[in-house]
């Protein structure tokens, strides 16, 4: 018999959802703040930063993907999970070359806020600073690696928003890279400054040209809360 | 030179802004042969900036410096705004600026008066190192320490007020600034403004006390008459934050002036020394021996025709006076002008923070996209270039950074030489005392030795001592 109507709990709180809704979706409409990094409203959640890791019925998934199921039990803000997502996050630090101090989208950088509210001050893993490109060709958008995480919004955006697939995963493993097609520069591309990807990217990878820095410190998003109920990605 | 018979090192020169070191090489009559101020650090910013975005670059570039980032970012504000072609900012964002400008100053010259040279000044060049240091103000001082200390807050609250953060701030953006000076944020900073006045007055008459009481001791100690280059508005009228370059002789006679930022390449050429990573400046057509020059508080109060503030007009005229008008080459009259500028600053905050065109929101301009660009503005030590090319693209693609402590490398190293030869020629045993008048020579400069190399690393400064086989026979150093 089907119900319409699903009952779990989240850290002994009881949650309502409805059928097909995820852990995610459950806690966000019960104002439970579960820590999210890659999930964007309108894309198909995927699971890849696995920041919003919860332990559901004691198994470690991604709340983003996981459906709610009647009766689960899902532990969110334990220490436990806690430190699993400081890891994760750490490494998304590490891997990359965040250097937040000259960057232009440092106070309204997604992975600096999830860093914020994970307490996470400086890095614990040893900095691996990659070789990464940059391409400046397009006349209206900077593309930084520098600062990729590998989140895939920009591809889903690109490809399921916006109708092109201007971007795409290249390699395996630590050799994965974000990339556009072979032999293309940035201007080669379909990419447009009206295009939703361009305000997709939580970090400064994907960068609207010449409006740096427009926005005075104490008035970026973090500056004003470390994790808004709404990060705002422009 | 023949084989020197002692070197002696001074390692690190401390209470300055960088990481630096002296050799000195004698001979075997203990006789100087050679001094000089080694800069060994290395950053390469004007490298690793080649390929960012231009907009980028006010912000990056200030991570050169934790004393005066303020000055790197409007310097290269100011560059930037002609390669988004805009030549005169709004009324607004200007004096945000400038705000931000003597703000830092005031901060800047507080801190190296009270911070690193009172204690030589207040004790004696050679007086017992454990209290010759800032504890040791603190603890005979107490006042006096305090007034510096708040001195410092001030100006740092200006430079938060104006560009976002006491430290390494957002404010200043390609042809503009990114936010007026609130009503709120001013009325912070009003209730103090007169403390502050008075106590940069009172400052101000200490230095120029002090120079007076020790004007025999010190009118020979280090100095050397040089060439002076500073930019002055163009009414002659001293202006930190922008004009054009001017340049005197040591007896006051113009060697060039109105001189464009965009024109330096034409007047002043870079000497590679391979014992130093920082450059040796010199003007064109004096040639590299003649032409080396000093810039900072003393090259801008000797080049300039006035200040157009009154009570730093007035303590300008009163040293003026002690040369009859001509430049004065003192090398520890460093201090006295700088506490002069110190005045001058205040007394602009005070003008600018009753100024209404600072709350408004005619923040930013644009205009026809250049590919390069060069600013000068002056920094608390002296004249800062920025040269910046830029490509269609958006990316750095050349940059030259002339810093203030890089234009005073061959005037530091000529008094590091004039005072080892004054203090350590002959002498059959070094003292701490006697290498401290090397540091005190050094520190009349305030030099930012990590800016100088664009340098990373912690902060002090090393002394040595040669004999004539190369052997180190002394050596001081402080963590």
């Amino acid at each position: 018999m089907s119900k319409d109507k699903i009952t779990f709990t989240i850290d002994g709180c009881e949650v309502t959802a409805q059928p097909g809704q995820t852990v995610m979706q459950a806690a966000d409409a019960a104002n439970i703040r579960i820590p999210q990094l890659c999930y964007l409203e309108g894309l198909t959640p995927h699971g890849s930063c696995r920041v919003c890791i919860v332990k559901a019925n004691g198994r470690l998934d991604t709340s983003c993907t996981l459906p709610a199921v009647e009766g689960m039990v899902v532990e969110n803000n334990t220490e436990e999970i806690n430190e699993y997502r400081r890891d994760l996050v750490d490494m998304l630090f590490v891997e990359g070359n965040h250097i937040c101090p000259s960057c232009e989208k440092s106070g309204d950088c997604e992975l600096q806020g999830v860093a914020y509210e994970l307490g996470i001050t400086a890095p614990k893993y040893p900095y691996q600073f990659p070789r990464r490109e940059t391409d400046a060709s397009h006349p209206d958008i900077f593309l930084d690696l520098n600062r990729c995480i590998l989140c895939a919004r920009c591809v889903q955006t690109s490809r399921d928003l916006d109708g092109k697939t201007v971007f795409e995963f290249v390699g395996r493993g630590p050799d994965k890279k974000l990339a556009i097609r072979p032999g293309a520069r940035l201007a080669d591309t379909e990419l447009d400054i009206t295009d939703q990807v361009v305000g997709s990217c939580p970090v400064g990878t994907i960068l609207k040209k010449r409006v740096g820095f427009a926005v005075p410190v104490g008035e970026r998003t973090y500056d004003k809360e470390p994790h808004p109920e709404q990060p705002v990605s422009e | 030179m023949s084989a020197p018979a002692k070197r002696v090192i001074i390692e690190p020169v401390t209470r300055v802004e960088g990481h630096g070191k002296v050799s000195i090489y004698m001979d075997e009559q203990n006789r100087v042969q050679q001094a000089r101020l080694h800069i060994v650090e290395f950053r390469g910013f004007e490298r690793f900036i080649q390929g960012r975005p231009y907009w980028e670059v006010p912000v990056l570039v200030q991570r050169l410096c934790g004393i005066c980032p303020v000055s790197h970012h409007l310097c290269a504000a100011k560059a930037m705004d002609q390669i988004v072609g805009v030549d005169k900012l709004t009324p607004a964002a200007e004096k945000i600026r400038r705000l931000a400008h003597y703000g830092q100053t005031f901060q800047s010259h507080a801190l190296h008066f009270f911070h690193l040279c009172s204690p030589d000044l207040l004790f004696g060049f050679d007086a017992d190192p454990a209290i010759r240091n800032v504890i040791g103000v603190i603890r005979e001082y107490p006042d006096l320490a305090k007034q510096g200390v708040l001195m410092r807050k001030y100006g740092q609250e200006v430079i938060k007020a104006t560009v976002g953060k006491k430290i390494h701030g957002t404010g200043a953006i390609p042809g503009g600034v990114n936010k007026p000076l609130s009503v709120a944020e001013r009325d912070v900073l009003l209730p103090d403004l007169e403390q502050m006045l008075e106590w940069a007055v009172a400052t101000v008459k200490i230095a120029k006390d002090y120079t007076a009481e020790h004007l025999e001791t010190l009118k020979d100690f280090a100095t050397s008459p040089t060439n002076h280059v500073s930019i002055v508005r163009q009414d002659g009228a001293m202006d930190l934050y922008d004009g054009n370059l001017r340049a005197v002789s040591p007896e006051g006679e113009r060697i060039f002036d109105g001189v464009k930022p965009m024109e330096y390449t034409d007047y002043f050429q870079e000497e590679v020394r391979d014992w130093s990573y920082m450059k040796f400046p010199f003007i064109k057509s004096l040639g590299r021996e003649e032409g080396w020059y000093r810039v900072g508080p003393l090259s801008r109060v000797n080049v300039c025709d006035f200040i157009d503030t009154p009570a730093a007009e007035k303590e300008r005229q009163e040293f003026m006076a002690l040369t009859n008008g001509k430049p004065n080459n003192i090398t520890m009259a460093y201090h006295w002008t700088r506490m002069i500028e110190l005045l001058h600053a205040i007394e602009k905050i005070r003008e600018l923070l009753h100024d209404p065109d600072l709350q408004s929101d005619d923040l930013v301009l644009q205009g026809e996209r250049r590919e390069e660009a060069v600013a000068i503005i002056e920094a608390p030590r002296g004249s800062l270039f920025h040269h910046y090319q830029v490509n269609e693209q958006d990316e750095v693609v050349m940059a030259n950074l002339i810093v203030s402590t890089t234009h005073n490398n061959t005037a530091m190293n000529t008094a590091v030489q004039r005072v080892a030869e004054d203090h350590l020629d002959g002498q059959p045993e070094l003292t701490e005392g006697m290498l401290n008048h090397v540091e005190v020579a050094i520190r009349a400069y305030d030099p930012c030795l990590s800016c100088a190399t664009h340098a990373l690393g912690q902060m002090p400064l090393v002394v040595s001592l040669f004999d004539h086989q190369g052997n180190l026979i002394a050596r001081k150093s402080k963590a």
